[in-house]
């Protein structure tokens, strides 16, 4: 099970985010995932240390290389997690539809 | 389907939109009259919010106090920073669980849609780690009873 406060937490850098946007096309090495960005490769490990711990990619054992994966559990349990808060908001909003409904529409009366 | 979206932008905003069948100036009164707050801003059943107090002027201050009836509870401050009836309301709030987390900065817009409203909501986050933390753990108090109804249903 994934730890939320820490995969949320594991979002919250841009270079993660594309760590991530990238490995939903598929596999990738360190080398490829660093390929891109302006860093050192001792950085970019940092960050998929930190994507790991947090339930969102794993590694596989490949000769000498380590390619990353993304986790569909982990991804699917941040899924869930923001469909629950949504549903959360739903439920205020379809009550304050309500609330509307039974407004009169007052006119002209003076409000705050 | 879903009439209502969140999302994130940027690395500090969430964004929140719905539309509804009512006008803004309705939609202005329900966010700042406390005897309307308190039938709707509740979160899952089960949940009421016995304390609210809303200053709608600018500088005024606001209090929400939740609780489930079972010793479960929690609470919000906030001051309106600017008020433009019946079209936008800018406030900053914080959510004491028990201690205060970041400020919210919240800009709310109610723009006429047809012959109803579409809201606007967009909250800014002192940092992407605040905003990560209150996606995560923060926004849940109160959706606890849905979060073990959903666990029930995995």
């Amino acid at each position: 099970m994934p730890n939320l406060d820490a995969a949320f937490s594991a979002l919250a850098d841009p270079t993660r985010r594309a760590i991530l946007a990238r490995l939903a096309l598929g596999e990738a090495t360190v080398t490829q995932l660093a390929e891109p960005f302006e860093m050192t490769q001792p950085a970019i490990s940092q960050h998929l240390k930190v994507l790991e711990e947090a339930g969102l990619i794993a590694r596989r054992s490949d000769g000498t290389k380590r390619p990353r994966r993304l986790v569909a559990a982990g991804i699917d349990a941040m899924d869930q997690w923001l469909a629950m808060v949504r549903k959360g908001l739903e439920q205020n909003y379809d009550r304050l539809d309500e609330v509307l409904a039974g407004m009169k529409p007052d006119k002209g009366k003076k409000t705050r | 389907m879903s009439k209502m979206t969140l999302k994130t932008e940027g690395d500090t905003y969430v964004l929140v939109e719905r539309r509804f069948a009512a006008p803004p100036e309705a939609l202005y009164r329900a966010h700042t009259e406390p005897a309307l707050i308190q039938k709707w801003l509740l979160g899952p059943e089960g949940w009421t919010m016995p304390v609210c107090i809303a200053d709608a002027q600018p500088g005024g201050k606001f209090r929400y106090e939740w609780t489930n009836g079972k010793g479960g509870g929690f609470h919000v401050t906030g001051e309106y920073l600017e008020l433009e009836p019946f079209h936008r309301i800018v406030h900053v709030e914080r959510m004491f669980l028990p201690g205060p987390t970041p400020d919210n900065h919240v800009e709310t817009r109610f723009d006429a849609d047809g012959a109803g409203t579409l809201m606007t909501m967009r909250m800014t986050l002192p940092d992407a780690q605040t905003r990560a933390a209150m996606l995560a753990s923060g926004m849940e108090r109160g959706m606890e009873a849905s979060y073990v109804r959903l666990e029930g249903l995995i």
